[in-house]
């Protein structure tokens, strides 16, 4: 019997240069359903949705093999705006919001409503007025719909990365004439909570009879929403199977090629509480928009790994933003006894603290860099190390350089045709890990980092955790973890701080039971609302 | 055949299309009977005569404030200082030097051209910080106005050497001011040889080569590392601990810098020092140059500097007598060398600005 699907994909191959990154890959979604799309990092997920979504990236870069069909009808889409056109939304990755606009704006961009006017009539529809009522309106609903009570005027610029991941949703959400939407990790910084009720506004937009395409590092949620799944591995098809028929250590293997064991051994709880104090925080303020810190007082022991957990938007980005002087801050913070001048630019650096910032693309990389440079230039510009003196100039020393770069592939399994690649090219999860990388080349006494699994999969996650750990236990490093993910802060932390309305509600051990987890963050919440 | 096209792309339509123009004025130039050694060697010499000028737009690129229309302060430091040293030699300053004279001359120039120009410079980045987003725009109109500025500085200037100031009034410069007496072609003599009629400019040609070489070592070094992260990523380099304004006032002032040291070397080739208008379109002829060289508003290399400064001045050095030796009537060539020019320079800006979006 002929099915009906909503969109096939047939023999796809996809090559960047001689980097095979798909390899004869078809796949077809009916609508209605939700089709997860599950594979390691740099296994080509992004590549394939951005074909469909006619990107201009694969243009220029030699265009693509195989069919995309959509409702039974061959598509070329030339750009974004066609594939659109034909009803494909797209929840990037990358975040494609325009930073100069307000909320409402980039949810509304190219489809604006507008009002027939005197001019419009005579000279056409390009004339008419912008119905700015209606769309604050659409956006406040879409916002609502998600749970995101920020203002939709507010400019995106300078927004944490929660929010913009909020907005790019809500835009796919706002659109009507839909067929098919594409969701590119998009609980990667959301909390659990904040990704539940974004996996039910999925269901129910699938209700509607929209196919949806999910792609996502948490096993969970694909046993939650999704009907089918397709696991690519280096480009290849290597299952798609129903929901119903699999789970999660099945799928686990089917993505790595071999059995993962559970995230780092959770009996072992070495915390040796150190009576050195490594970060001292006093009063402490941060004025960063949307993630406002209001007051915290904290002591973080040597050699401990600190959890600061919360919902987004409560101020648990704000704190590390604070320190590293990325916003103005106040308040009193010493660090190993030495205070921190926030007046000083890159005075924590200065101090021993490396940070992994949580927006990688806006903060974390150069991506017009290699990874090698990428890598070594906080350790070169702020330790200056990895530099040949040639008596007036400090030369960068290339040998050095290239030597701990492979090495950095290789202790983080950074996927990628060598130290040269450019970052921007790397998949999404290997960006991350470039990102942790470079923290790492500080060879820091503190560590800050902020969502260090965003968009990881599960095999490099487990690495990645369990080297922390390794760092911290044998090497003496005290790490601060803030992670909008539960799980993962307390699968290697000590403590765990939850923050919420800007102060910390309450610090509790990692075993403590998920009510009093719930309770501490919704605290926020709760008391705003009777305020 | 894939391969063909994608290496095509690779090196960009528009430049193969200038070279493939390039390539057929010489033919044409070969084929009316030209005398082609000579050709080449005004070839040779107009890409070292310009290249410094263009080297300028790197630091500037790199930077973040992009191409540097406003390089014509750094140009009007270069006159001055020029100006400057032609009057030291009226006062005999360098006679004791005997042959070397014109030499030390103009390495005087040079060492002057630098401080002037880097002093315009540090002020020119101060104020362009303040205009982020708009630097493109407010240095054209910069360019333009320190033109006029030095117009007026130019008449009241009190120097007494007959070569400078205007032989009846006995103040202000002249337009143009030979050089002859002073430092014409001193680099472009040195370790000159030719070959038939090929006259290879050896010294000018190292001494461009050698500034290319100057500018690369710093872009591999620390502080021109940090430079360029500022430029390319404002939030990654205040991350990093890099005060981003001063970098920007870093680079446009090397760049500035840079346009005061070209100017000498441009006019030492060209026998002339040229006042008052003269330097308002030079910017634009400079950021065209790198932008056919491959540069974009955002990203520029050295080899851009190489290639653009060999297309751009290499093709107006065979137009040029190309045209005049087919269409005789003296205007038309003269009108067909505007148009070419001109024409890269819309192209290369209309590209800048889409770029820019
Ligand atoms: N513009 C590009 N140029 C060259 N190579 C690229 C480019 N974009 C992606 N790649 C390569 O293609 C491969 C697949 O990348 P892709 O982004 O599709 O991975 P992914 O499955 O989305 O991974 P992740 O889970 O990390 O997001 C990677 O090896 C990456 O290095
Ligand atoms: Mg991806």
């Amino acid at each position: 019997m002929e099915e009906t699907y909503a969109l096939r994909m047939e023999h796809v191959s996809k090559n960047y240069g001689d980097n095979a990154v798909l390899k004869d890959v078809s796949l077809s979604v009916k609508p209605g359903e939700i089709y997860a799309l599950i594979g390691e990092n740099g296994a080509g997920k992004s590549t394939l949705m951005n074909i469909l979504f006619g990107m201009s990236v694969i243009r220029d870069t030699g265009g693509f093999d195989g069919k995309v069909i959509i409702d039974g009808v061959e598509a070329r889409f030339n750009s974004p705006n066609d594939a659109m056109a034909a009803g494909i939304g797209m929840v990037h990755q990358e975040f494609m919001l325009i930073p100069g606009f307000t909320i409402t704006e980039n949810i509304k961009v190219g489809r604006e409503d507008t009002i027939p006017t005197l001019a419009s009539r005579i000279f056409g529809k390009s004339l008419e007025k912008l119905d700015n009522k209606k769309m604050n309106a659409d956006a406040r609903k879409a916002l609502d719909s998600i749970g995101m009570d920020i203002d939709q005027h507010v400019r995106v610029a300078g927004l944490p990365v929660g929010y913009m991941q909020f907005v790019e949703i809500a835009r796919e959400i706002d659109k009507e004439n839909i067929k098919l939407l594409v969701f590119d990790e998009p609980t990667a910084v959301l909390t659990e909570s904040e990704a539940k009720g974004l996996l039910s506004v999925m269901r129910s937009i699938a209700k509607r009879g929209i196919a949806i395409i999910f792609i996502t590092h948490r096993l969970s949620e694909v046993m939650d929403v999704a009907d089918r799944m397709t696991v690519l591995r280096d480009g290849e098809v290597v299952a798609s199977k129903n929901i119903i028929d699999t789970d999660i250590p099945e799928i686990a293997e089917l993505m790595v090629g071999r059995r993962i064991e559970k995230l780092v051994d959770e009996n072992e709880t070495h915390y040796t509480h150190s009576d050195e104090i490594a970060l001292k925080i006093r009063d402490f303020q941060v004025d960063m928009p949307g993630e406002t810190v209001n007051h915290i007082d904290l002591d973080i022991h040597k050699g401990e790994i600190f959890g600061i957990g919360g919902l987004a938007g409560q101020g648990k980005v704000g704190i590390p933003n604070g320190i590293m002087g990325m916003f103005p801050a106040y308040g009193e913070v010493e660090i190993f006894g030495e205070k921190l001048q926030f007046s000083k630019l890159g005075d924590a650096l200065h101090k021993g603290v490396a940070c992994v910032s949580e927006d990688r693309r806006g903060v974390g990389l150069l991506l017009d860099e290699s990874i090698e440079n990428n890598i070594i230039f906080n350790a070169m510009t702020i330790k200056r190390e990895y530099l040949t003196g040639l008596g007036f100039a400090h030369l960068v020393n290339a040998k050095k350089v290239r030597a701990f770069a492979k090495e950095m592939i290789k202790t983080l399994d950074i996927r990628c045709t060598g130290p040269q690649q450019r970052v921007g090219s790397l998949s999404g999860g290997n960006q991350q890990k470039v990102c942790l990388a470079s923290a790492l080349a500080l060879n820091p006494r503190l560590l800050i980092v902020s969502e260090p699994t965003r968009g990881i999969d599960i095999g490099a996650k487990k690495l990645i955790l369990e080297h922390l750990v390794d760092l911290c236990r044998n090497h003496g490093l005290t790490i601060i973890m803030v992670s909008s993910e539960l799980g993962e802060l307390r699968s290697i932390c000590d403590r765990i701080a939850i923050v919420a309305g800007g102060e910390i509600s309450s610090i509790l051990a990692p075993d403590a039971p998920d009510v009093e987890f719930g309770l501490a963050m919704s605290a926020a919440r709760v008391s705003q609302e009777v305020s | 055949m894939e391969r063909m096209t994608k290496a095509v792309k690779n090196f960009g339509l528009p430049r193969i299309i200038i070279i493939a123009f390039f390539l057929s004025l010489l033919v044409a130039a070969a084929v009316t009977g030209m005398d082609m050694a000579a050709l080449l060697g005004d070839v040779v010499r107009r890409w070292a005569m310009y290249g410094i000028l263009v080297l300028a737009m790197v630091p500037s690129i790199q930077c973040g404030i992009g191409p540097n229309f406003g390089v014509t302060i750094g140009i009007v430091g270069g006159l001055l200082a020029a100006l400057i040293t032609i009057e030291m030699r009226f006062y005999g300053f360098f006679d004791s030097f005997a042959n070397g004279g014109a030499m030390m001359q103009v390495c005087i120039a040079i060492l002057l051209a630098l401080i002037l120009s880097s002093i315009l410079g540090i002020l020119y980045g101060m104020l362009l910080n303040r205009v982020k987003g708009s630097e493109m725009t407010v240095s054209t109109y910069v360019g333009f106005s320190i033109v006029a500025l030095f117009n007026i500085l130019w008449l009241m200037l009190p120097f007494k050497n007959g070569t400078s100031i205007w032989p009846l009034a006995g103040e202000g410069m002249r337009t143009t001011i030979n050089l002859e007496a002073d430092f014409a072609s001193v680099f472009n003599n040195l370790l000159a040889f030719k070959i038939g009629n090929f006259e290879m400019p050896t010294g000018l040609l190292l001494l461009f080569f050698l500034a290319c070489f100057f500018v690369w070592l710093f872009t591999k070094s620390r502080t021109g590392m940090m430079m360029s992260a500022a430029g390319a990523n404002p939030n990654f380099a205040k991350a990093a601990g890099i005060n981003v304004n001063k970098m920007r006032i870093l680079g446009t002032t090397i760049s500035t810098a840079l346009g005061g040291v070209g100017i000498i070397c441009y006019a030492q080739s060209f026998g002339f020092l040229q006042l008052y208008n003269a330097p308002q379109m030079m910017g634009f002829a400079c950021v065209a140059s790198v932008l056919i060289g491959g540069a974009s508003i955002s990203k520029a290399r050295i080899v851009h500097v190489l290639l653009g400064t060999l297309l751009f001045h290499g093709m107006l050095a065979v137009a040029l007598p190309v045209a005049n030796n087919i269409l005789p009537e003296g205007n038309l060539s003269e009108i067909l060398r505007i148009i070419i020019s001109n024409g890269i320079i819309l192209y290369a800006l209309s590209k800048a600005k889409e770029a820019g979006k």
